[in-house]
């Protein structure tokens, strides 16, 4: 049984190449492209694992964090933050809200995965 | 010295006594005639609260201390 | 046999050694070895307060009122319990201002007002004349009375008595050459009479004694004890009323009057003050005082009564006055000498009064308002004169001998119509009437020259018309009529009735109207305008202890060449030189010579100045030499000149501080905008980062996944291509669009400005976005565009504009049903164009929002296909272009209309029209 990874992030291109970079590892996968999308998706899809994305229209990525890990359902869902500010307290911020990881834009691919594989292993 | 406070506020209270001892109503309750034990009573009280008020005012300044 | 030379003799064997007395105090203070200088002389010395009017007066009172005489000495003794308030604080202000006399302290008080000073010294005079009236009426008929021993003869009325045959008037003389001799000998800067204080304290022992030892002859000598004279009074109805006091509220309330006035005629009257402020040497010699001087007053009383009924008891039937009793009651039982001694007694009773009175009153007279007149009479030019010792003490001299005649004048005058008393308490009552400017004046400093005049004015007319006036009617010097019918027939002015009041004896009527007129103008005239600078400095002076020690007293200086003669003019060269030599000394210098002229030094010169000729006139003499200006209306307008000096130094602190205040709230500002704008930069780079990263995301992804894996299939591998190249080409006008907006945000940008054709701006920016907007399969047609609209601005510029807002448009207009409408129109004024889409619009809560950097609206609902494209710097960008020209650009939009992104810009018009050269 492949693990389900959810891409959440409204730059399509990212998108793109993250759907393309997950498919190849095998993983099965679902997008969401703003907040509420997210949270819509993370119910319906039930994923192994959410690729996040900070800055979002409707809800923040901080936002939809703070939602998983406070319903039950969610809450022991491996979250990866992806964000393009790279500030150190963005950082703090995102691991205090409950995500595991946090990887800063622009990343490497290898890295990405060998981060995701960790997570689900 | 009388220039400490606490003697300066001692001797106004003696002033007020003062202005009590030697004034009307007390004064009329001295006032009244005959003599008792040979002397008149408001004579007498005059006399001899006037001369407690000096023995205190003489007592305040001259203490040692404060 | 007491014959008159025998009694004249031993008057002038006691003078004589009073006067010894006096002269070795002197000898001893002028080797500074002073002998009065301990508490007990100090406390004796203010036994002062025991006139005739106590030695024989008393026992007159008393056969008059039983007890009422006893308030007259309860009123001091409540006086000093509030020594410590009261006392302390005038003895310490007068030491640091050099006051010399009542008159003195009250106008240096307010302002150092010479017109105050001679007020209070008139009225001093005026008040205190009857007081010594009553010592030569005392003398003189004590004498007479004693000169007829073993008779007991009443003298004849005084006013009967041919003038050369009236005793009184050469005991008036001699006292007045006694006086002289005493207080006048020399000129004192301190204005302190060592002699004099020793020859009255050794007086205060004599009349003492005298009067004990007539107080024991009656009671032990005649009598078997008081407890006999009691009894034996308390078995005559006549005489026993004597025991109690009437018992109704008008006698109860002259008692409280009398205990008040007392206490303050035992500060204010002019003998007291010299003797307790101006002749103390020691302040720490009050606190002793507090308790001997009342007891003191104590002793003095002690036989009064009792002699009084003794007396009345004895002369059963009258005949002799009662005022005589003391000395009528040894005479009537044989002791000559006892009756010599108790005349010696009030002879020294008498001879203190006089003698520091009239020393007090001939100092104020002289400081206060002769020096003040003559120094203000040039034609005299004693401004200038160089040696004016010799002057003051004449003039003392003469107002010695004015106020003693003044005294036997008013014996002639009004004396017979009064007992002792009676004269004494309207001294009293004019004296009283300062109470309300010096007690005032020590503890509020709100009172002014303005007020201490008018209410010492209203006190003193008041004080005259209800006391002293009915008292030369009833002599019989004036009509009688006006204290029966009041002034002009007017029954409410009835002088000891006034306004119909009633129930009051005359002292206590005219104190409570006099002294209500004096507290109420005084307060009410001061409140009429704030203390001006010189006032509030001698408030701040007499009321305000330690603070007031760094006050100056002058803004000028003058150097010891100008303030060394004058001071010498008037207190004799060698002692102004020995004064400042002193001066010189406690300032650590070693001579004279080394003092500099500083304010200090005139302040110090001031002072001793004070001491001779009283603060008002120390005042404008130190005046003349440190401005050099003339005397008169100068002076006044020199101080007037200062005060507004220091009003304006004071008001341009006050603005400056007011600057700074408001300085310093813009640098809070400033600070506070700056490090907003921090933030703001800081969110700015925040974002840019953000923004930038994101497409090299992509790039990175995409190339990374391409390197990873080289079978990726064609049809993929071209698509990620052309992903890598749109990302690429997107961060590359990212990056020339944030470089252009920093360049015109720091106004680097360059312009090229000149007249521009609206018209063909609108069709080069259409032609260059045609095949966009093809692409996408939306129309774009120019709708409007009047000729000839020109603007002054650079053409490359506005093209970006129109560029920016026709991609914005095309971003957001449908795929397919998309249309977009240019327009241009003109007005007087200026040129209106308008990019209208029918895309969703935007909601009114972002339309202010679109214009901020990075801030891009919001697409459809399907953002990942519909994203808009762009950096979010257009808007932003073309809003700057626009507000460089002085245009405006603004979005219009409703869901149902499209969007309408509207500029404006100034309208060229007239000769210079653009569109035909361009």
């Amino acid at each position: 049984m492949s693990r389900r990874i959810l891409i959440v992030d409204d730059e399509p291109n990212i998108v793109i190449s993250l759907e393309f970079l997950m498919k190849k590892e095998g993983f099965e996968t679902a997008v969401a492209v703003d907040g509420d999308d997210a949270l819509r998706k993370a119910a319906e899809f039930a994923p192994d694992l959410i690729l996040l994305d900070v800055m979002m229209p409707k809800k923040s990525g901080f936002e939809v964090c703070q939602a998983l890990r406070t319903d039950p359902a969610t809450a022991s869902v491996k979250i990866i933050m992806l964000t393009a500010k790279g500030r150190e307290t963005e950082v703090a911020k995102g691991l205090a809200l409950g995500a595991d990881a946090y990887v800063t834009k622009p990343f490497s691919t290898k890295d990405l995965v060998l981060l995701i594989k960790s997570h689900l292993a | 010295m009388i220039r400490s406070r606490l003697k300066a506020q001692r001797l106004a209270f003696l002033f007020l006594m003062g202005c009590f001892f030697f004034n009307y109503p007390l004064l009329s309750v001295f006032n009244q005639g005959g003599v008792i034990y040979g002397l008149p009573p408001l004579y007498v009280w005059l006399m001899v609260s006037w001369l407690a008020l000096i023995v205190q005012m003489a007592w305040v300044v001259e203490r040692k201390g404060d | 046999m007491l014959q008159g030379w025998v009694i004249v003799f031993a008057s002038f064997v006691y003078l004589g050694v009073l006067f010894a007395i006096a002269w070795y105090a002197d000898r001893r203070a002028d080797a500074g070895r002073s002998l009065i200088s301990n508490p007990l002389v100090y406390a004796l010395s203010l036994g002062v307060y025991c006139t005739t009017w106590t030695f024989y007066g008393s026992v007159g009172r008393a056969v008059a009122s039983g007890i009422g005489y006893l308030p007259i000495y309860l009123g001091p003794t409540l006086l000093f319990a509030l020594a410590g308030f009261v006392l302390v604080k005038m003895i310490r202000v007068a030491k640091a201002n050099r006051i010399t006399s009542i008159a003195d302290f009250v106008a240096s008080r307010y302002g150092k007002s010479q017109v105050l000073g001679g007020l209070v010294t008139v009225i001093a005079v005026v008040g205190v004349v009857p007081y010594i009236a009553l010592q030569l009426k005392a003398v003189s008929n004590s004498f007479a009375i004693l000169s007829s021993y073993p008779e007991i003869v009443m003298p004849a009325m005084s006013g009967t008595i041919p003038l050369f045959q009236d005793s009184a008037l050469y005991v008036a003389m001699i006292l007045a050459a006694f006086t002289i001799l005493f207080g006048t000998r020399h000129l004192d800067a301190t204005e302190r009479h060592e002699g004099m204080v020793a020859a009255i304290a050794v007086e205060s022992i004599v009349k003492l004694v005298a009067f004990l030892a007539a107080g024991i002859f009656v009671v032990w000598g005649v009598h078997e004890g008081i407890g006999d004279i009691f009894a034996q009074a308390d078995a005559v109805p006549e005489i026993a009323r004597r025991l109690t006091t009437a018992d109704s509220p008008a006698t109860y309330g002259t008692w409280g009057t009398l205990v008040f006035l007392s206490l303050f005629a035992a500060l204010l009257l002019p003998r007291q003050f010299q003797i307790a402020v101006v002749e103390n040497v020691d302040i720490s010699h009050l606190s002793r005082a507090v308790w001997m001087f009342p007891l003191y007053l104590f002793l003095i009383n002690l036989f009064v009564l009792p002699v009084a009924l003794a007396g009345l008891l004895h002369f059963q039937g009258g005949g002799v006055d009662a005022d005589t009793f003391v000395l009528t009651l040894p005479m009537a039982h044989q002791q000559e000498m006892l009756a010599l001694f108790v005349f010696i007694g009030g002879l020294s009773a008498a001879t203190g009064m006089v003698i520091v009175e009239t020393i007090a009153l001939s100092t104020m007279v002289c400081n206060d308002l002769v020096m003040p007149l003559l120094l203000r009479m040039p034609i005299l030019g004693l401004a200038t004169r160089s040696d004016l010792s010799g002057l003051l003490l004449a003039i003392r001299r003469w107002a010695i001998a004015i106020i003693l005649g003044l005294g036997y004048l008013y014996f002639r005058m009004a004396g017979e119509a009064y007992a002792l008393v009676s004269i004494g308490l309207i001294s009293f009552a004019a004296v009283a009437q300062f109470a309300p400017v010096v007690i005032g004046g020590l503890f509020w400093k709100g009172g002014t020259r303005d007020g201490a005049l008018a209410g010492l004015t209203a006190g003193f007319v008041l004080w005259t018309y209800t006391l002293l006036l009915p008292s030369f009617a009833k002599s019989g010097w004036m009509p009688a009529g006006f204290i029966e019918h009041g002034l002009f027939g007017i029954d409410l002015l009835r002088p000891q009735h006034l306004l119909g009041l009633t129930g009051l004896d005359e002292i206590t009527h005219s104190l409570v109207w006099s002294l209500l007129a004096n507290l109420g103008t005084y307060i009410g005239v001061s409140l009429l305008r704030a203390p001006n600078l010189r006032e509030a400095r001698q408030a701040t002076l007499f009321v305000g202890g330690a603070e007031a020690a760094g006050i100056p007293g002058w803004r000028g200086s003058a150097g010891v060449a100008d303030l060394l003669p004058l001071a010498g003019r008037f207190i004799g060269f060698e002692r102004a030189q020995e004064a400042f030599a002193r001066h010189a000394h406690e300032r650590g210098l070693r001579g004279i010579e080394e003092l500099p002229a500083d304010t200090r030094l005139v302040n110090f010169a001031e002072t001793l100045l004070a001491g001779a000729i009283g603060s008002a006139s120390a005042r404008v003499m130190v005046a003349s030499v440190v401005t050099e200006e003339p005397l008169g209306i100068d002076e006044v307008m020199n101080i007037l000149d200062e005060a507004s000096q220091v009003r304006r130094y004071a008001s341009e602190v006050e603005q400056k501080s007011a600057e700074l205040t408001r300085a310093t709230a813009e640098l809070r500002e400033a600070n506070a905008q700056l490090r907003q704008l921090d933030r703001m930069k800081d969110d700015f780079i925040s974002t840019v980062s953000h923004e930038l990263r994101t497409p090299l995301t992509s790039i990175r992804a995409f190339s990374e996944m391409l390197q990873e894996d080289p079978k990726t299939d064609l049809a993929q591998r071209s698509r990620f291509l052309g992903i890598i190249v749109s990302e690429s080409i997107r961060l590359t006008r990212l990056i020339s669009q944030i470089l252009d907006l920093a360049k015109l945000e720091s106004g680097r940008a360059e312009w090229t400005v000149e007249s521009v054709d609206v018209g063909e701006v609108l069709s080069d920016a259409t032609e260059s976005m045609a095949v966009l907007f093809t692409e996408k399969r939306v129309t774009l047609e120019i709708e409007t565009c009047e000729p000839g609209l020109a603007v002054q601005a650079d053409c490359d510029r506005l093209i970006q504009v129109m560029v920016n807002l026709l991609s914005n448009a095309l971003k957001f207009a449908p795929a397919g049903s998309g249309h977009v409408k240019v327009g241009a129109r003109g007005t007087a004024n200026e040129v209106r164009v308008h990019v209208t889409d029918n895309g969703p619009g935007v909601p009114l809560a972002d339309q202010e929002l679109i214009f901020d950097k990075f801030r891009q609206g919001a697409g459809t609902a399907d953002v990942l296909t519909d994203k808009p494209q762009g950096t979010g710097l257009g808007l932003p960008i073309s809003r700057q272009i626009i507000e460089y020209f002085h245009g405006r650009l603004w979005v219009e939009s409703s869901p149902a209309a499209g969007t309408s992104f509207v500029f404006t810009l100034p309208r060229l018009t007239g000769d210079n029209d653009a569109s035909k050269n361009s």
